[in-house]
């Protein structure tokens, strides 16, 4: 019950933050960002971390969420919690498809396959004029803030509540059987099969859940920016955040994505701001590779080796 | 003597190779079954076909009364047909107890302390209780395999296929594992065990299956076996 | 809208760039496809392999003849790689899926944005006395640039094939794919093999960035559809075959060429990537795979 208690306390303290008053609107802006990696690099742990399959195409996922959304709101003016839900459920019927397709074979056609499906949907948003093509549609963002001062802040809100549930469910399924279950098929599929474990079915399971909070990490962006466009939104830079961010982190446990998307889109902000977008790529890149070689672990497995040196 | 597992007419292909043609075979139940058969001769393959690994093959599998042969490998261990592998396959991340508590999961359905204890149990019963909670990809190649079967035994078979479990390992080694599995046995658990060490198959079996280049060439007793003339030329060659 | 002339056009123009496909493909299918690696960085050296081209070309060399020169320095590069990796990912067996692949990733991601801060993100050309003016024959016109790449791309695949089958290098690598342990029991060191191999994959990589730029523009960023491009052709194949590796890329070639003349430049990605998940979902082993 401790990390109810945390959590509840954290995002009381995120709601109190935002409604005060005297605070810089970028704190909001920039920490929608953070939240929003947190959502995304907690997702791509659940089937890349628990289970070891690699997401390649972490921007199709996201981009259903947003161009649901868009829909949603063009057409029926859907408030922004079923933008979300929507977004939800169609990025997890993807994973749930893409899954279908490739969970059978080998992981490499598995990251391909989800590149594939990228610059497939990417092809097809831009010639679908009802969402704007390929030069993107203007949104208005409606008129009702609940009780926030400004739109953003509702949405930085929004995020956090997101993020928290994304970290919730990923610590669900880490201690439950599917967690086990998960890291036995990562571990030795064929082992895991003749123990009983359903590899298949729980393949399906996490790459669903991974999806699904995928699209909903997206679903808030077009109200974000008020605008939607194919080449950003389907940006394959979002992959090797989400990917970065989670080793980087540590995979093995729910906190480790947490500690990398904290650490990452924070410097994203100082480093794009100030320097330039390629050199962030970079920044994460080098780190990424370095990670992978040296400490596979992350930084999750750096504390344990410090912690167990100092004993 | 009641039959557990029926191998009827099963054909396996690999694109053109024939890897099984028409293997029949019948286990009883508590029946302690060896099979031998030279490199290459499809006593692999045979078990793939048994534990599900390939489900894509000709002919029918029985087991304890039913229709197995559209099961997946997953339910087949549910139904109690359990496996160790030629070369181990340990859940490397997790410790050895971690090991066993994704059967107990999985085919019992619960891991709690309750199957913890049981756990402690299976491992104390091989020696292996003291590495209870080291990591598994720090065992020793016998404690692998020892770890491999206790695994196995974590399901709660009803059938243990045991293949090539003493591979590589040095004498006292192998009277280890050759104990653990008549203790096994004395407990009720049918056990096919595949080897290429003939005194351990010779000791350990009551029936000898011999298989080569995808046929069941010789069954019986291991001294009948061991005085065939086709058993002896399959394996030392014309 | 569908005269049987246009599509004829676009089936020799879809010829010519289905063999520049499949050239381009031919690294990873050796790399991949026999070895097992998840090269997914291979686009990005070709891309690489195009940059070097233009920066070589600047001193006045034919563009071919700077690919063939950079043959060397990628296939140190392309050992380089693989000895890393081996000693890196393929010999501790714990979690190399993910790790391989995120390596390679990290690298491609590393290579794009590298070049993005040298060159910036406008396309480069190279020029050349075949670069801009095209052969006529009938009412057909083949830019040269294409014909010259064509011509490359054969004699390519030509040389490696024969170099696969016929010498003992060639087909140990064939070989060490499917069975290492016979390999060493014939007295080869099955990772230098291996070597050798990657090497060869990514020295390929340098005369095929080299036509790539000759085709046409190259951009850093091109290297993502190459992943599709790349990998469609050699998924098609069949892992481990080499001549189907030119029949894929002439289907590849052909469709694209198709499509994009019934429906736009703009369809061109999802043609490799559609075509790619079309052979996943329905025969993985591809058309001639073992």
């Amino acid at each position: 019950m401790k990390f109810a208690t945390y959590s509840s306390l954290l995002l009381l303290g995120l709601l109190g933050l935002s409604v005060m008053g005297g605070v810089n609107e970028y704190v909001f802006f920039a920490g929608f960002v953070v939240l929003q990696f947190v959502v995304l690099a907690t997702a791509w742990n659940i089937l890349g971390g628990y289970a070891g399959y690699v997401n390649f195409g972490v921007p199709a996922f996201i981009a259903v969420g947003a161009y649901t959304a868009v829909v949603l709101f063009k057409s029926i003016s859907a408030p922004l919690l079923v933008q979300i839900l929507g977004g939800g459920v169609l990025a997890g019927a993807l994973g749930l498809g893409v899954g279908l397709l490739t969970l059978k074979l080998r992981g490499i056609f598995f990251s391909i396959a989800t590149v594939a499906v990228v610059f497939i949907l990417e092809t097809i948003v831009n010639n679908w004029r009802y969402v704007g093509g390929a030069t993107g549609l203007q949104l208005t963002r409606p008129a009702d803030l609940w009780f926030f001062d400004s739109y953003v802040r509702m949405l930085f809100f929004v995020m956090a509540v997101l993020a928290v549930m994304s970290v919730a469910i990923a610590r669900y399924v880490q201690d439950s059987f599917l967690g086990r279950g998960l890291r036995a098929v990562r571990d030795s599929e064929e082992a895991a099969e003749c123990s009983g474990v359903p590899t298949l079915k729980i393949k399906l399971i996490a790459c669903t859940v991974s999806g699904a909070l995928m699209g909903i990490a997206g679903a808030p962006m077009p109200m974000y920016l008020s605008y939607i466009e194919p080449s950003s939104t389907f940006n394959l830079s979002y992959s090797i955040y989400a990917l970065g961010m989670p080793i980087i982190g540590g995979t093995s446990h729910w906190i480790g994505p947490v500690i990398g998307a904290v650490l990452l889109a924070t410097l994203q902000q100082i480093v794009t701001v100030t320097v330039s977008n390629e050199l962030n790529v970079l920044i994460v890149g080098v780190l990424l590779v370095l990670f992978v070689v040296i400490a596979p672990e992350g930084i999750l497995g750096l504390i344990k080796k410090w912690k167990q040196s100092s004993k | 003597m009641e039959t557990i597992l029926e191998v009827n007419n099963v054909i396996k292909q690999f694109g053109g190779f024939t890897a099984l043609s028409e293997v029949s075979l019948h286990v009883n139940k508590g029946e302690r079954l060896g099979l031998i058969g030279p490199n290459g001769s499809g006593k692999t393959t045979l078990i793939n076909c048994i534990s599900g690994a390939f489900t894509n093959y000709q002919g029918s599998i029985r087991f304890d009364g039913g229709d197995i042969s559209l099961l997946k490998a997953h339910e087949r261990t549910k139904r109690g047909i359990a496996r160790s592998f030629q070369i181990p396959r340990p859940f490397s991340s997790m410790t050895v107890m971690e090991n066993l508590l994704v059967p107990f999961a999985f085919v019992g359905g619960k891991d709690g302390p309750e199957q913890q204890k049981e756990a402690m149990a299976i491992l104390q019963g091989m020696g292996l209780a003291d590495k209870a909670f080291v990591q598994s990809n720090q065992l020793s190649q016998v404690e692998l395999r020892k770890m491999e079967l206790a695994r196995a035994m974590a399901a709660k078979p009803k059938l243990l296929i045991s293949d090539e479990a003493m591979a590589g390992l040095a004498g006292t080694e192998v009277d280890e594992v050759l104990d653990i599995l008549f203790d096994l046995n004395k407990r009720g658990i049918t056990i096919i065990m595949i080897e290429h060490i003939m005194q351990a198959v010779m000791k350990f079996s009551q029936r000898v299956v011999c298989l080569d280049a995808g046929k069941i060439i010789c069954e019986g007793t291991p001294e009948t076996i061991v005085k065939n003339p086709e058993v002896q030329r399959a394996y030392l060659g014309d | 809208m569908f005269s049987v002339d246009l599509i004829f056009e676009a089936t020799l123009f879809g010829i010519l760039l289905g063999c520049f496909y499949a050239a381009v493909s031919l690294g990873l299918s050796v790399a991949f496809g026999l070895l097992d690696v998840p090269y997914v960085a291979h686009p990005a050296l070709l891309i690489l392999g195009s940059y070097f081209t233009y920066l070589l070309c600047k001193t006045g060399i034919d563009p071919v003849v700077c690919g063939v020169l950079l043959m060397p320095i990628f296939y140190v590069i392309g050992i380089g790689f693989y000895r890393f990796y081996h000693e890196t990912f393929e010999k501790r067996s714990t979690d190399t899926g993910v790790r391989g692949l995120a390596f390679f990733f990290g690298m491609a991601f590393i290579i794009e944005v590298c070049l993005i801060l040298v060159f910036g993100v406008d396309q480069r050309t190279v020029a050349a006395s075949y670069i801009g003016s095209s052969l006529e024959i009938g009412d057909y016109r083949f830019p040269y640039r294409m014909l010259v790449a064509f011509g490359i791309a054969l004699t390519l695949t030509f040389v490696l094939t024969i170099y696969f089958s016929k010498t003992f290098t060639g087909r140990a690598i064939k070989a060490v794919g499917q069975d290492e342990g016979a390999l060493r029991l014939m007295g080869a060191n099955p990772v230098r093999i291996k070597q050798i191999a990657f090497g060869i994959a990514t020295s390929v990589n340098a005369i095929a960035g080299a036509m790539l730029i000759i085709v046409g523009p190259v951009e850093p960023a091109m290297d993502r559809i190459y992943i599709g491009r790349t990998f469609c052709v050699v998924v098609l194949a069949g892992l481990g075959s080499m001549s189907g590796t030119l029949v894929a890329g002439l289907v590849l070639g052909i469709t694209e060429s198709i499509v994009m003349m019934t429906f736009g430049a703009s369809w061109a990605p999802a043609v490799s990537f559609g075509l790619l998940l079309l052979m996943l979902g329905v025969r993985p082993q591809g058309l001639f795979g073992r």
